[in-house]
């Protein structure tokens, strides 16, 4: 029941892009076309899981028994700039397709605010090892949902008639917060 | 370019939320008023010198392969003594932009500036750099959060100009979007 | 401008262990000078919640009791004028029935059981609606103060109990009233051992 709520809660009330204002940058960056809208996610979806439970760890059995909690922002970025280095040379030797369809949004994740965000709101919420994946599972599931369905409305913008000053981001603005109305219509179901 | 203008590109020319767009993550999480936009925006104003300070002092020292890993330590340490400070003296701050203060450490726009401009450029720039883009980031986030904050709840700096509550909605996430929206709209108008 | 350094991986290897080292020794530096004051701060917010919620008192104890609802405890603060009587019990409550997320308020009984003030330490709510439960943005929670929850009904007018509730915020007012309960109702249990 309790995974239910925190999915729930992840994807749709307190979703990640529209509420919570994390991973704005490739929200407005990447979110031109579908297909790479759907790259994106799946890159993040693999580097927030690891990386939630590799800081998870890390807080609870380093961090915590030393008493060294002031070095989680350090620590914590340090684990997300290795890991995605890391996943990029695995994912190179092991399968080579997925680093066709990953690869080049890769390097943009260590700078993805929802990444770091994640790991540390897992920690802040005292969820359990398995609940901090089910967590960064939901919310990598929510940040994709917004990306899809934001580029699903930008492919739509790109044929409508803007003003000039609008065209682009402003009016991408616009509507991802039409998006953020709408999702708002969520809070208090859990 | 004279010290001037490189002071000043970051308020209009080259603002980096509404003209680069970076540093969009706490430029909308954080602007519900305009005091918390100017408070989130001096604490990256603080990181911003301080890092390309430091990042232009020891730019020959660094071997070029391990530079991104070593600005991103030199960003973290400086973004969590802010971190240590504000909890210390500022603490109802502290709690207003909560998430947001640890995350300035992946701000493209710091790590942006210590990678682009810190690393090549001599000391004097980097600090002049540094304090005005950080300062037109303040600037930015000041009047997307004076603007949500007139039109949300009626009031400026918490000082109130009508009374109850107005356009309730601009408090809220989408205001976010639309009022940024607009905002880079206005600026583009601004800079032809 | 001078050579940099090669990347060799003696030059690599040295550098981040050196760059890193220093950040973890300064930061520990920085920890200690700001650990003081972050401590203070927090006992301070602490104390100035429980000066708000309770009379003019000389002396606090402060005790973990279970909560009457579930298993957890609640931080019981006692406060005893200079005779050492007891002036009131400021409670550390809360409640998970918050319209997004958990509500923190700290509450403050007489010995009899009336409530003398809420004050709210930490909540989620709509900005504009349901943070009017905070007296600084609305003076709703005020109808709370001086009633005896012996023979009040903490709930909403149209809950069948007594409490008029925010307007537009029915979930937020429902869930400090809860907090409210939770606070009075681990107070009555416990009243015996105090």
């Amino acid at each position: 029941m309790e995974y239910i709520v925190i999915i729930i809660g992840a994807i749709l009330v307190n979703n990640i892009v529209l509420a919570q204002f994390l991973g704005i940058c490739p929200f407005v960056g990447v979110s031109n076309k579908i297909s790479t809208s759907v790259g994106m996610g799946g890159a993040v979806l693999f580097v927030m899981t690891i990386a939630t439970i590799v800081t998870w760890l890390i807080q609870m059995y380093v961090l915590r028994p030393f008493g060294i909690g002031f070095m989680q922002t350090i620590a914590y970025i340090l684990v997300i700039a290795s890991l995605v280095q890391m996943v990029e040379i695995i994912l190179k030797k092991v399968s080579p397709a997925l680093y066709q369809a990953l690869g080049v949004f890769l390097p943009l994740i260590t700078t993805n605010c929802a990444v770091l965000g994640v790991a540390i709101l897992a920690v802040q919420n005292d969820f359990n090892l398995l609940e901090s994946v089910v967590f960064a599972l939901a919310n990598a599931g929510g940040f994709t949902l917004a990306m899809l369905l934001f580029a699903g409305i930008r492919e739509h913008l790109d044929l409508m008639e803007v003003p000039s000053l609008m065209r682009g981001v402003p009016i991408a603005l616009v509507a991802a917060g039409i998006l953020a109305l709408a999702f708002m219509g969520f809070t208090g179901i859990v | 370019m004279n010290q001037m203008q490189n002071f000043t590109k970051g308020f209009i020319k080259e603002n980096p939320v509404f003209v680069m767009l970076l540093g969009l993550c706490p430029a909308l999480g954080v602007t519900t008023s305009a005091f918390n936009g100017l408070g989130m925006g001096l604490a990256t104003t603080f990181v911003l010198v301080m890092s390309n300070l430091v990042v232009s002092l020891i730019k020959n020292f660094i071997p070029d392969k391990v530079r991104i890993p070593s600005f991103i330590v030199i960003i973290a340490s400086f973004v969590t003594i802010v971190e240590l400070v504000m909890q210390g003296f500022l603490p109802a701050l502290f709690e207003q932009l909560g998430l947001f203060i640890p995350l300035i450490v992946v701000n493209c726009l710091v790590l942006g500036r210590a990678e682009a401009f810190a690393s090549k450029k001599s000391l004097p720039v980097a600090i002049v750099d540094g304090l005005g883009m950080g300062l037109g980031f303040a600037f930015a986030l000041t009047v997307l959060g004076g603007v949500r904050e007139i039109l949300g709840s009626g009031a400026i700096f918490d000082i109130d100009l009508m009374p109850g509550d107005f356009m309730l909605v601009f408090v809220l996430a989408p205001g976010a979007f639309i009022g940024l929206g607009y905002l880079v709209a206005i600026s583009r108008k601004l800079n032809k | 401008m001078a050579s940099k350094r090669e990347s060799n991986f003696f030059n690599m290897v040295s550098t981040l262990i050196l760059v890193t080292g220093i950040a973890a020794l300064s930061l520990g530096g920085i920890y200690n000078i700001t650990k003081g004051p972050i401590e203070e701060a927090k006992l301070r917010k602490q104390e100035e919640a429980i000066k708000a919620v309770l009379p003019a008192f000389e002396r606090l104890e402060t005790r973990m009791i279970r909560s009457a609802h579930e298993a957890d405890s609640l931080q019981f603060n006692f406060a005893f004028d200079e005779q050492d009587h007891l002036v009131g019990v400021a409670v550390n409550s809360f409640t998970n029935k918050g319209f997004s997320g958990n509500i923190k308020v700290m509450v403050g009984l007489l010995p009899d059981g009336t409530i003398n003030n809420t004050s709210v330490l930490e909540h989620k709510e709509t900005p504009g609606l349901g943070d009017k439960m905070q007296q600084n943005k609305s003076d709703w929670s005020l109808q709370f103060n001086g009633v005896n929850p012996a023979a009040f009904d903490l709930r909403m007018t149209k809950d069948g109990g007594q409490i008029d509730a925010i307007t537009a915020a029915t979930i937020s007012a429902r869930a400090f009233s809860d907090a409210i309960q939770r606070a009075y109702d681990t107070f009555e249990l416990n009243k015996g051992d105090f």
